[in-house]
């Protein structure tokens, strides 16, 4: 079996005000406190486009290699439901702004990070069109509450051509589609606040016959639980197929509790949604370098060129440079870039530090990384911050600590007490020892001790050598060169 | 003149604004207001008394009693559309076109009545019922047609104003207010213009805004101008057009208000005569008007030639498919939810849109909405909606080319005939008498050219007749030039109104005082 995966992905835009109105954009304002006439649809009131929506959907078009349509066309989509006033929304189908682009991304082969491939999914299209409001159905009381305020929010629809095909391969799309809108800045895509909406077309075929019967599963709210229904719903429609059903061209929504998809019968049957031209918006055209007309400035319109020259640099760009500029691996650069400031962090550190990026790259990744995860914290929120990072790793850098002692340090200094690490190492009495006729001794010790041990190593089982290494640490309280142990160790047996 | 009345002293604008207002009333059995702004009228009057004492008036406008149809949006005056669907709305802001009248100092008596949602060419379909021709009550439309018996019977002969514009047509030609908003979609401002021996302009569109105008047709609908005389639309005009930014479809581009001369040589002009405007139900009476209006040209010097706009036939269809499909979807927006008329059932939410767009619309509207919706269906799309787009675009070439070829200005009818007694014009359905009447009219609104209504001579029955005048687009001067010279040729009478009589007390019982 075959399985067949695009997606269709509402970007919210990130802009101070709506689409076609003036009222602001908020997440989690007061219910319906950011409405204006027109997002309210009072009659007579008309649609004025927002600049800025348009400059961020050409970034984000620019950015997926798309090519940037001159003139596009704003068309009505009918259809009754609640949370849309006008009974219509504004959108693109005819001639969307953006179209035939393409988007890289990577994927770990059998979950090691250490090998990765590299997969490329089509863009169909990318289009504006408006947000609608929020319905809650309060069955209890029969009614329907209805909010307005993200009704005329701008939304980018970018559809991805079914070139994936499992749940894998959509989510590291959909996590690498993150990553651009965010280093645009064109959308927040938070998927947690509504600022980022997936919904997968699903099938199946056997190879060499045509495409099977799509469904389209919606009320996904996570980048995991994209996986998990996609895997779900191609697992259904295997055996469904496989006990000689059908497959019906429905809606079905995911439920993250049972961990399944389910049929959204009493929804839509084949919507007809009367697709007609919005009169009240003229073509939407842009310019480039060449058909820019020579009394007009990049204040005044939209210049193609304009913008695609300040694009920052996109995830892919920036994760080449990391592992060129300091030697890291490429499956560090996507932790890097996967963690919000992760990767400022890390070069901050690699400023301030004499330890070398290869090195630093441990820590940061390894002692830096799982505490955050254990303490579900951001980096902006480390209690360690980057320069108190560098100091510790440059006292292990000048042999000043052991490496053990230094972790025990990080831990210190995770509790946020304000003590530099240099505090803590005395404080603590971490520091290598360097008295050498006291090392010598304590090893002494511990041979004299670990008689079964000694015994091994004499017969020749080198391995246990690094046993007694180990106790003369804990002896020492890590405070002893595990080098310089067992060369001592070595000269005494 | 009243503007520099008000000038000069003569007369203070309270004065002027109660004189209207008792006007108003005193002609209420012609149902041509929905709402009355008395008190707020009188306020703004009050104010622009101030100014005139201070000598410092905002304009020729300031103090002058204007009425505005009921399909635009006016703070805190209720804005209906003649339809249960708005009745009691009260709009939160103004329609723009509203905002500048009320910016330079005019005095808002109220909104005039139409037909629901501006949907019909007689002003007979609202649900405050239909609007009067005042002429049904002058001098001259009595002596021509004396009454059988006495009072009964008075008041089964008057004649429909033209629509959908009808209550501002009469409230102008009442003497009630000196100019009126009305709206033109297919002709809505020029054909009760016509019947109601005023001017009626309809401007190029993209040069008025139409925020705040309750849409008909987007890419039609454009406000209009009715006064008593042509240089009163020119000074209207001046001050409405230009560009707004709330309307996209306005034209970028500073407009240049501008003043008609007094003498105007026509002899430099080539006027252009439809010859598919000489369509079957043309009166004999409007056909030899229009001859005469054609030699008067003549005589003067001007060149006229017969053009040819061969797709005209087919504009009333191409215009029924394209008005329908917008209707059905600006029309989607009514559903009780936000604003205006909510059913009382509690179902489901669909049952609920249901009841009320059934109780909210008349039978015209929701006719129209089921039209429109069929030709947007997917399978119909294409057949009917683009073709009409087609045609629509093959209807405007047709004036591109007879505009450039040396042709200025084009004359024709505005109307097939003078205004129907009311018994006479409900008989037919309002679809059928729409797609009769607008047929001179509505192909300026497919082109978007600028096209003026003048009052040309009374008919046997002593109602006015009007004649049309279509110019190129955004060429609105040179338009009016040439319907100010021939308003002055023509010399049309003023009405002579005689005093109704309350015959039923019923009529205007809806008319209320908004403060």
């Amino acid at each position: 079996w075959l399985p067949v995966v695009g997606l269709e992905i509402h970007a919210q835009i990130s802009s101070n005000s709506k689409l076609f109105s003036g009222s602001q954009v908020q997440f989690a304002a007061p219910p319906n406190s950011l409405v204006s006439f027109f997002d309210a649809s009072l009659p007579g009131t008309l649609p004025v486009l927002n600049r800025r929506c348009v400059e961020a959907a050409v970034m984000t078009g620019l950015a997926l290699n798309c090519s940037i349509n001159k003139k596009s066309l704003f068309d009505r989509k009918h259809y009754f439901y609640a949370d849309l006033p006008a009974g219509y929304q504004i959108t693109q189908k005819r001639v969307p702004i953006a179209v035939n682009g393409s988007l890289s991304y990577s994927l770990c082969i059998d979950n090691k990070m250490s090998r990765m491939v590299t997969k490329t999914v089509r863009i169909k299209q990318i289009q504006l069109e408006q947000d609608s409001g929020k319905s809650l159905h309060d069955d209890t009381r029969s009614q329907t509450l209805v909010d307005l305020n993200r009704a005329g929010v701008g939304l980018m629809e970018v559809v991805m051509e079914p070139d994936m095909c499992c749940g894998e391969e959509a989510a590291a799309a959909v996590r690498e589609l993150q990553l651009i809108l965010q280093t645009l800045g064109s959308s927040k895509a938070i998927m947690a606040e509504g600022q980022l909406r997936v919904d997968a077309n699903v099938s199946v075929h056997h190879p060499g016959e045509p495409y099977g019967v799509r469904t389209e599963v919606k009320n996904i709210n996570s980048v995991r639980f994209l996986a998990k229904a996609i895997d779900y719903e191609i697992q259904r429609q295997i055996e469904e197929l496989e006990n000689g059903g059908t497959i019906l061209n429905e809606t079905r929504a995911f439920d993250s509790k049972l961990g399944c998809t389910i049929s959204m019968r009493d929804k839509e049957g084949k919507q007809d949604y009367r697709f007609m031209p919005e009169p009240n918006l003229p073509p939407l055209i842009l310019y480039d370098a060449k058909s820019l007309p020579a009394n007009r400035n990049h204040q005044q319109v939209v210049n193609i060129d304009w913008i695609r020259e300040r694009l920052p640099d996109l995830p892919s760009v920036k994760r080449a440079k990391l592992v060129e500029l300091y030697g890291i691996l490429p499956e560090h650069s996507f932790t890097l870039l996967n963690e919000d400031g992760l990767a400022e962090y890390f070069e901050n550190v690699i400023k301030h530090t004499q330890m070398k990026p290869k090195k630093v790259i441990g820590w940061v990744l390894k002692e830096l990384l799982s505490y955050l995860k254990e303490h579900a914290l951001a980096v902006k929120d480390s209690p360690v911050s980057s320069f108190l990072l560098a100091d510790l790793l440059n006292l292990l850098e000048r042999k000043e600590i052991s490496s053990s002692a230094a972790k025990q340090v990080f831990e210190e200094l995770w509790k946020g007490e304000g003590k530099t690490p240099l505090e803590i190492v005395k404080e603590k009495h971490l520091e290598l020892l360097r008295d050498q006729e006291e090392l010598e001794q304590i090893c002494q010790a511990v041979i004299d001790r670990q008689e079964d041990e000694v015994m091994a190593i004499k017969a020749g089982n080198q391995k246990v050598l690094n046993k007694l290494i180990g106790l003369v640490q804990r002896a020492t309280r890590g405070r002893s060169n595990p080098v310089l142990v067992k060369q001592i160790l070595e000269k005494k047996l | 003149q009243v503007s520099a009345a008000l000038r000069e002293g003569r007369v203070g604008a309270g004065e002027l604004c109660q004189r209207c207002l008792a006007r108003v009333r005193g002609t209420g059995l012609l149902n041509a207001y929905i709402s009355v702004a008395e008190d707020a009228a009188l306020l703004e009057a009050e104010e622009a008394e101030k100014r005139y004492r201070r000598g410092q008036p905002l304009g020729v406008l300031d103090g002058i009693p204007v009425a505005v149809k009921d399909n635009f949006n006016t703070a805190g005056i209720e804005t209906t559309c003649a339809s249960n669907m708005l009745k009691g709305y009260i709009s939160p802001y103004n329609a723009t076109v509203v905002q500048k009248l009320l910016d330079q100092g005019a005095v808002l008596l109220g909104k005039t009545n139409l037909d629901e949602f501006a949907m019909g060419s007689g002003s007979t379909d609202g649900v405050f019922g239909p609007v009067r021709n005042p002429w049904s009550y002058s001098r001259q439309y009595k002596e021509k047609n004396p009454s059988k018996s006495h009072s009964e019977n008075e008041d089964s002969e008057w004649v429909i104003t033209g629509g959908s514009s009808g209550g501002s047509a009469a409230a102008i030609s009442s003497f009630t207010c000196f100019a009126a908003l009305g709206s033109d979609t297919g002709g809505s401002t020029r054909n009760p213009a016509a019947h109601c021996g005023v001017v009626g302009l309809k401007p190029t569109y993209g040069l008025i805004s139409r925020h705040g105008l309750i849409p008909l047709v987007n890419s039609m609908d454009v406000p209009g101008i009715l006064t008593r005389c042509v240089d009163d639309a020119a000074v209207v005009l001046g001050l409405l057009a230009g560009h707004d930014p709330k309307d996209s479809t306005t034209i970028q581009g500073a407009f240049k208000p501008f003043e008609i001369p007094d003498s105007i040589d026509v002899r430099k002009l080539c006027i252009g005569i439809p010859k598919e405007y000489h369509v079957p139900g043309l009166s004999s009476e409007i056909q030899a008007l229009w001859s005469k209006a054609t030699d008067l040209f003549k005589d003067a010097g001007a060149k006229v030639i017969e053009v040819s706009l061969p797709h005209t036939s087919y504009s009333i269809v191409c215009y029924h498919v394209l008005c329908t499909a917008e209707v059905a979807s600006n029309m989607a927006r009514f559903d009780g939810l936000e604003y205006g008329h909510r059913a009382a059932m509690k179902q489901s939410t669909e049952s609920m849109y249901a009841a009320t767009r059934r109780e909210g619309f008349n039978d015209v509207v929701r006719g129209r909405i089921l039209s429109g919706n069929y030709f947007l269906l997917k399978e119909n799309y294409e057949k009917y909606f683009v073709k009409a787009q087609k045609v629509r675009r093959l209807i405007a070439n047709d004036f591109v080319k007879v505009f450039g070829s040396g042709v200025d200005i084009l004359l024709t009818p505005t109307t097939l005939s003078d205004a129907a007694p009311y018994v006479e014009f409900i008989k037919e359905d309002n679809r059928t008498r729409s797609a009769q009447d607008d047929i001179l009219t509505q192909a300026a609104n497919m082109a978007g050219l600028p096209a003026i209504s003048v009052p040309a001579a009374l008919s046997k029955r002593g109602l006015p007749l009007g004649l049309q005048f279509i110019g190129r687009s955004f060429q609105e001067k040179q338009l009016l030039t040439v319907a100010k010279w021939f308003e002055k040729q023509v010399k049309f009478p003023v009405i002579q109104l005689e005093d109704m009589k309350r015959h039923d007390c019923n009529v205007f019982q809806h008319q209320k005082s908004v403060s």
